[in-house]
């Protein structure tokens, strides 16, 4: 055998290292420093953010050490293609997990708006609920009128797209732009992944620095749109279950798109030192499917949050 | 072989390859499979002692009627935590223990596909089961809802320590996904040639689909956390109907991740008993096909029938049926299982070792459980045993001596293959025999007063249950502290046992035996050819 990824006699065994209890360490310091944060914010009384940043700069300092030395590990020829066919298999697995996290969410969107909001309502098979809780309540989604205004604000409006036939709406409407830019971004990864293929240095570099420039144009225009749904619409995390499930939806899923992003500059700065082989660009390849997955979560977002 | 890659063998292998490193960091740093199993293994039996306790002194108030050691907000406390220590710091962190030491032994592997993360993915634990168990001492008290922590106890009326608790089982999560991805890996993609998927060992195979079950209910739990963690302090109104969200919906979120999630916990105790009733009936597993079939079906059929644990919230009619009927279908698969392993006994040449005992004992009582599991199906039937200790009984059946009695076993038939010592024969059967007994004693009882109505989670109860519940306590004492006799028997055999075989076993089947006892520290650093007969038991 002369090819060395089919061969299956050695497999590397990383030697023992600190990288790992390290950031179980900073998991552990971030999550209590958010805690005690969260608690002090309800309490009242004066949020020490200490323990959150210790954590949060262990964890990103010993991943950045960690990634650093699976990096040179590779160049130095350690890798063999077994080992890169666990990580694909890791990669992949990983993201079906983050699949059903936003399955989780849709989930909440689906029950909520087609069964709970109608029950409360007084219509359906558990209208009953409605009758003896909130008899005025009308159902209607988005839900802009809560069963109990006092307990939840109403949002002033919804971030819901314009009918079908308004063109100029839909022409001020930055969602439909964000869905653009995404779904863009997603073939500008794909051009760079060509051009590893054709070892084209010159359009690898241009195409993934594109692809990051969208990211952050998504990631700046979303913000545009919180801004204006806190401050225009009164649409808000605390104002019902529209809200709630706008919010959660939208926000895991631009933090995501952060994650995303950066994970695709660190292979733009890699790119940059002349990293990536044809046959050898694994960080690469799962940087791109986790933008694909992103983009994928996006469409049945703009379908099903903002359109429907 | 490619003279290219044994070229850098030498490189690779003579600075770290021979041996443990000495010293704590050899468990700190360590990338081993075998020092993370073992990691796991002994977090997984601290667990069962703390948890352990907490249901002792749940027993010790219940032992008579009336309020007498706790209060019953304590009492709370002490359901909830033990619920939760148990399923996520006992049992399922034994079985990935298992799994460690286990997987690459019978697949001709070196190690885990992703020796790193494994070390991440254990010492993240101990982290998340401070941080849980540290609620306890909080300012309001620790978590005191269940171990379903349902809303809106879990949000609304939570004690403020639920954030911390919230993020405990994000830790918990984050662990589990990063193990089943490196189980995953390493069955798809480190078997030795010949080594084909049919060829697996049962144990093996059922730790493959309940990787897959942890991978699509753990990110759900995760996602059903963080919604709590956002309604209580970011005022979102998921499970609150006054904002149009429903605390019903917390329920469906909640068990279509707990269902599958008792799954999670006995399908790689079937695995570990059809790997041991062979070995001691001197015949291999019959039916080997239709195990690997019947599995898959459960795992496939357990993400389809959350709702029977609320045939009392209020759920249209046909939503009832229909889970009624799913979940009656999962005794079809289950039944081939049971038919499988008496099987296997039937005619063959038995012995009655202790891991053997305990496989039987698997056998004859999770199937008790499984039968009150199918009472409790019955929707009509549940809106009387909902909530009672009948639902106690039937569950403590399936994972005590279901889920627990495997992890005894297999700790009890591969303990000579790790460590190269045999256990004390005696002293286990004297172990089994008290945990059978003792088990028995503490459960078979609250069919009976769940029947005749005792709620669960209450700490007084009327008079007429003062019978039961005493016999039930006397069982759960004598069953906690034979648990101690099994600390002492591991210990003794690791320090003193007697010289074990490399095939320990007389009848034992497949790779993990062909190893020297105790197994040298990288498994296979080449692997074997594989031939169906010695491929698995
Ligand atoms: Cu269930």
């Amino acid at each position: 055998m002369s090819d060395p990824s089919k061969d299956t006699s050695v497999y590397y065994v990383p030697e023992n290292g600190w990288h790992p209890i390290w950031v179980a360490v900073g998991v552990f310091l971030l999550v209590s420093g958010i805690g005690s944060w969260l608690n002090d914010l309800q309490a009242g009384v004066e949020p020490s953010r200490l323990i959150l940043i210790i954590g949060g700069l262990i964890l990103i300092a010993t991943l950045w050490f960690w990634f650093a030395r699976v990096i040179e590990e590779n160049s130095a020829g350690l890798v063999n293609g077994q080992l890169k066919r666990s990580y694909v298999w890791g990669m992949s697995w990983f993201i079906f997990s983050e699949v059903m996290f936003f399955l989780a969410f849709f989930g909440a969107l689906f029950y909520t708006r087609v069964l709970a909001v109608q029950w409360l309502g007084g219509e359906g098979e558990k209208a009953i609920t409605g009758d003896y809780l909130w008899p005025d309540f009308v159902p209607s989604w988005p839900v802009v009128q809560n069963p109990d205004p006092l307990v939840f604000n109403n949002p002033g409006e919804s971030m819901q797209a314009p009918a079908i036939t308004e063109i100029g709406a839909w022409s001020a409407y930055l969602p439909l732009w964000n869905t653009i830019i995404l779904l863009t971004s997603s073939f500008t990864v794909h051009f760079a992944h060509t051009a590893i293929k054709n070892r084209d240095r010159t359009k690898l570099n241009l195409w993934l620095a594109g692809t990051v420039v969208l990211g952050v144009v998504f990631l700046i225009l979303q913000v545009e749109e919180y801004v204006h749904a806190y401050n225009e619409l009164g649409l808000t995390l605390d104002s019902g279950i529209y809200g709630s499930t706008f919010f959660l939806l939208t926000g895991f899923h631009g933090f995501h798109v952060c994650l995303g992003t950066f994970i695709l500059a660190v292979q733009l700065g890699r790119a940059l030192k002349g990293h990536f082989e044809p046959h050898d660009c694994f960080g690469f390849e799962a940087a791109s499917w986790y933008w694909h997955f992103v983009d994928v979560v996006w469409v049945c977002l703009f379908v099903f949050v903002y359109v429907v | 072989m490619s003279e290219a890659s044994h070229h850098h063998v030498p490189a690779v292998h003579d600075d770290h390859h021979h041996g443990p490193a000495s010293g704590l960091t050899r468990w700190l740093f360590t990338t081993n499979h075998k020092d993370i199993g073992t990691l796991y293994l002994w977090f997984s039996f601290a667990m069962l002692l703390i948890g352990g306790t907490l249901a002792l002194i749940i027993r010790a108030e219940l032992f008579q009627p009336g309020l007498q050691f706790i209060e019953p907000e304590f009492f709370n406390q002490m359901t909830t935590n033990h619920g939760l220590i148990m399923v996520f710091g006992a049992i399922m962190p034994a079985f990935v223990g298992l799994a460690n030491w286990l997987l690459p032994m019978m697949l001709g592997a070196p190690d885990m596909a992703l020796p790193r993360m494994n070390n991440l993915s254990f010492w993240i634990l101990p982290f998340a089961f401070s941080m849980m168990i540290s609620t306890l001492f909080m300012e309001g008290g620790g978590p005191n809802f269940g171990w379903t922590f349902y809303a809106p106890l879990s949000t609304t009326y939570a004690p403020p320590s639920v954030t911390f608790f919230i993020f405990a089982v994000h830790m918990m999560g984050a662990s589990s996904i990063m193990g089943s991805i490196n189980i995953i890996a390493t069955i798809l993609n480190m078997r030795a040639p010949g080594m084909t998927l049919m060829r697996m060992p049962l144990f093996v195979w059922t730790w493959l689909i309940t990787a897959y079950l942890l991978l699509a209910v753990m990110p759900v739990l995760a996602g059903v956390v963080t919604m709590m963690l956002f309604d209580i302090h970011f005022g979102t109104s998921f499970f609150n109907a006054a904002g149009g969200g429903d605390p019903v919906m917390f329920q469906h979120i909640f068990w279509f991740f707990g269902h599958p999630e008792v799954y999670i916990m006995i399908l790689p105790a079937f695995g570990v008993v059809s790997q041991i009733i062979p070995t001691f009936s001197r015949k291999p597993l019959f039916g080997y096909d239709s195990m690997v079939y019947a599995t898959s079906s459960i795992a496939f059929l357990s993400f389809i029938v959350w709702a029977h644990h609320m045939f009392t919230v209020g759920m249209p009619l046909a939503g009832q049926l229909f889970f009624m009927y799913a979940t009656m279908l999962i005794a079809v698969p289950t039944g081939v299982k049971v038919f499988n392993w008496i099987s296997t006994m039937w005619r063959g040449s038995m012995t009655f070792e202790t891991p053997m005992l305990f496989s039987i004992a698997f056998v004859v009582l999770f199937t008790i459980g499984g039968f009150s599991g199918l009472m409790l199906a019955i929707a009509p039937a549940d809106y009387q045993y909902h909530d009672t200790y009948f639902v106690v009984a039937h569950f403590h059946y399936v994972l005590v001596p279901g889920a627990l009695f495997s992890i005894i076993a297999a700790v009890y038939y591969w303990l000579p293959k790790w460590c190269g010592r045999m256990y004390d024969e005696r002293l286990g059967k004297i172990h089994f025999w008290l945990s059978f007994i003792g088990v028995n004693i503490t459960f078979f009882p609250q069919h009976f007063s769940g029947l005749a109505g005792m709620p669960r989670r209450i700490p007084d109860y009327a008079l007429q249950f003062a019978d039961f519940n005493m016999i039930s306590s006397i069982g759960a004492f004598v069953f906690g502290f034979s648990q101690l006799l099994f600390g002492y028997v591991l210990i003794k055999a690791i320090v003193s046992g007697r010289k074990a075989t490399s095939r320990v076993w007389e009848g034992a089947h497949g790779l993990e035996w062909t190893l020297p006892s105790p197994a040298p520290y990288h498994s296979f650093t080449h692997p074997p050819k594989v031939v169906e007969a010695e491929a698995h038991s």
